[in-house]
């Protein structure tokens, strides 16, 4: 018999009844919450006269619409500015109050985007079982847990019965083998993933990443990574667990401590694909031949290296795909077959679920210290993803090199990854963007998104169009 | 939930791939607490010529005569065809609620993203999968006749042309079980609350790290 993969050891250690038609029940150990997604739900389970099953396994934050300037935040709940987002934030102050559950409020020192403070909390652990009502849950993968993104009626589901209604998926394999060139990142070897597959080419997977190129990531690397396996059409993006899983994990405030720490790594050491395991798909990528990416379109498959020239529609035989390419240039504002390196920058966005950690700041602030954001740039923002990470930055002294360079420097949020809060794009505007979605007006009615690593919006921030961030870190400012 | 037996409906055809939820419903009419209110901002951004806010009152705004849903022949339609990839893009069961509130009652299309998929069953919204040949005989069909109607029977998993000639679709059975009943999921899996409090006691033994409070296992 084949070995089992990652995925499928997870599955059979969280399954609580598998019905004769293939459905099944899995019990579900960490349950993250947002203002956003929660609040029908907990209206759900009142209506229903139901209670949670299990209050300690939920953790809640407010980021999706969470005001970022120091000014608006300094006041409270009170002070948000929309009236909407306002009594968004404080629905879930109140539902968390009434059930009792773990949540840490939009001035707590530990809040943050939810796929940042799980991690950096010790509330996301390998093997674990993790959902949220946000299709980037599939981030915590990264630590050899079973993570994906739900709906709200399954967060009532899982707020009622600590379980969810399951389907098994298939297991793709996504092997990277080699060394990156420097100035070549995790967000570039994931573009690099979702350009070849496709948007849709991990739908109904969940995509394992391995190879020694993913072994030589760090945990926040590894995080970008799993986070834009749902780009790729994958609700699960997995990574087995190493010593560096577990060197991050150590010493977490919610990880275990003593005998139980013992017993869990020991657990834990078990959580990788057996090497017969057999997936349903292979893809393999050399980990060596990948350039800094960069999204042209409006879909994040639409992704080239630098050094690119954007697709022309009239050399696409197929004619769905003619039509999506010359669609995604008229809402881009782009010529067919313009050089990428001539795209020309109005706003720079850091920040976001993907990329908003510590290393991803260090490697920005690494490009943009000594120089400054160029003229033509309106605005351009660095969102760090927690109150911890911020701290971290500022005592590094990440923050008066941003600054100094003409960034600005906010509070943590989701902010202009998809704009539910004030920080968002005019219509037509161009953004470089660390985050992870380049749809239609995902930052703001009409505005224009690329996609990119942290060095690559710093550098495109600092010349005021797309440059190979390498020509900056060769070159002393 | 409402149930989904049959239905026979008007069809619209949104001939795009990789159709994502910002675009179903994008994310300023996310703030609201409610789970209704969302199907006059079904599509906005294509469907109206203004930038919308929540709050405005829809039906003063000037509507793009381009978009397919508001030409004339489409009004009322409650079958909307599209390509692959249909619903890809974040969780937001907004995006579901939003199609059922503006009245379709099932969507076909050559594939759907998983998460946007699962969300419909949660709302008596029937996502269907036919084959890629299919789909571009019913954008020919419906394009070529003003009042194309459909008739769709989740029992016999069967899509009908007028002409009689049927597509068969997959589903899953305890989904089409879900469906075909109105069942609420909640109540059917508190049904075996015995089983998971037994299941999660086990676990709790072998991983006595993942519940607060515990101690080593011996």
């Amino acid at each position: 018999m084949a070995g089992k993969t990652l995925y499928d050891k997870l599955w059979d250690a969280h399954l609580v009844r598998e019905n004769p038609d293939g459905s099944a029940l899995l019990y579900i150990d960490r349950h993250l919450l947002h203002e956003v997604t929660s609040p029908q739900a907990f209206e759900g389970l009142r209506l229903a006269g139901r209670k949670p099953w299990r209050i300690d396994a939920n953790l809640a934050t407010p980021d999706h619409n969470v005001p970022t300037t120091l000014v608006e935040r300094r006041g409270g709940v009170a002070a948000i500015a929309d009236p909407v987002s306002r009594v968004q934030v404080q629905t879930l102050d109140d539902n968390c109050a009434e059930y009792g559950i773990l949540e840490y409020r939009m001035n707590d020192p530990r809040q943050g985007i939810v796929h940042v403070i799980g991690p950096e909390q010790g509330a996301t652990l390998p093997g674990m079982t993790i959902v949220c009502g946000d299709s980037h849950t599939s981030t915590h993968g990264a630590f050899g847990a079973l993570a994906h993104g739900i709906g709200t009626s399954e967060v009532e589901h899982v707020l009622a019965t600590q379980c969810l209604i399951a389907q098994k998926m298939k297991n793709l394999l996504i092997r990277v083998e080699g060394e990156l060139a420097p100035g070549v990142s995790a967000k570039d070897i994931v573009l690099a993933v979702i350009g070849r597959i496709g948007t849709a080419g991990g739908t109904g997977h969940a995509l394992e990443f391995a190879g020694s190129a993913i072994r030589a990531l760090s945990m926040e690397g590894r995080m970008t990574l799993c986070n834009m396996a749902i780009e790729a059409g994958a609700r699960v993006g997995l990574i087995a667990v190493d010593d560096t899983t577990i060197d991050y994990v150590q010493g977490r405030p919610l990880a275990p401590k003593g005998a139980l720490w013992e017993q869990a790594v020991a657990s834990w050491r078990e959580l990788h694909s057996d090497p017969d395991a057999c997936f349903d798909k292979v893809v393999e990528l050399d980990a060596a031949a990948i350039k800094p990416q960069v999204s042209w379109g409006t879909s994040p498959e639409m992704v080239l290296p630098i050094d690119a020239r954007v697709p022309d529609p009239a050399a696409e035989a197929d004619p769905t795909r003619r039509d999506a390419i010359a669609r995604a240039l008229q809402y881009m504002g782009l010529q067919p077959s313009q050089a990428i390196t001539d795209i020309r920058l109005d706003r720079v966005f850091i920040g976001s679920c993907t990329n908003s950690r510590i290393e991803d700041l260090r490697a920005a602030a690494a490009v943009a210290r000594g120089r400054r954001v160029a003229a033509s740039v309106k605005q351009a923002l660095v969102v760090p993803g927690s109150m911890p990470v911020k701290r971290q930055a500022e005592a590094e002294g990440l923050d008066r090199i941003f600054i100094a360079a003409g960034f600005e420097w906010r509070e943590p949020g989701c902010s202009m990854c998809l704009a539910m809060n004030a920080d968002r794009l005019e219509a037509g505007e161009h953004c470089a963007a660390t985050s992870n979605r380049n749809f239609e007006g995902r930052q703001g009615a009409g505005g224009r998104t690329h996609l990119v690593s942290p060095a690559m919006a710093a550098a495109a921030a600092v010349c005021g169009h797309f440059v190979d961030v390498r020509e900056l870190l060769e070159q002393a400012p | 939930m409402k149930a989904f037996t049959r239905h026979e409906g008007l069809v619209a055809p949104l001939d795009r791939a990789n159709v994502d939820t910002d675009q179903i419903i994008p994310k300023q009419f996310l703030k609201s607490i409610r789970r209704t209110g969302f199907g006059p901002n079904l599509f906005d951004e294509w469907r109206y010529l203004d930038v919308g806010e929540p709050g405005q009152d829809c039906a003063q705004r000037p509507l793009n005569p381009e978009f397919v849903l508001n030409q004339p022949r489409y009004r009322g339609a409650s079958i909307l065809l599209a390509r692959e990839n249909f619903g890809c893009g974040s969780s937001r069961e907004h995006a579901p609620w939003a199609l059922d509130e503006y009245g379709f009652r099932a969507v076909i299309a050559t594939s759907f993203a998983d998460i946007f998929f699962n969300n419909c069953f949660k709302n008596g919204l029937l996502p269907i999968v036919l084959k890629a040949e299919e789909v571009d005989v019913l954008f020919r069909d419906t394009l070529a006749n003003p009042g194309y109607r459909l008739s769709i029977d989740l029992a016999s998993q069967t899509v009908a042309r007028s002409d009689g000639s049927t597509f068969a679709f997959a589903v899953d059975a305890f989904r089409k079980h879900c469906l075909l009943h109105g069942l609420d999921d909640i109540g059917l899996t508190l049904e075996h609350a015995e089983e998971i409090r037994a299941f999660e006691a086990q676990h709790r033994a072998r991983h006595p790290w993942l519940f607060p409070g515990s101690s080593p296992a011996p």
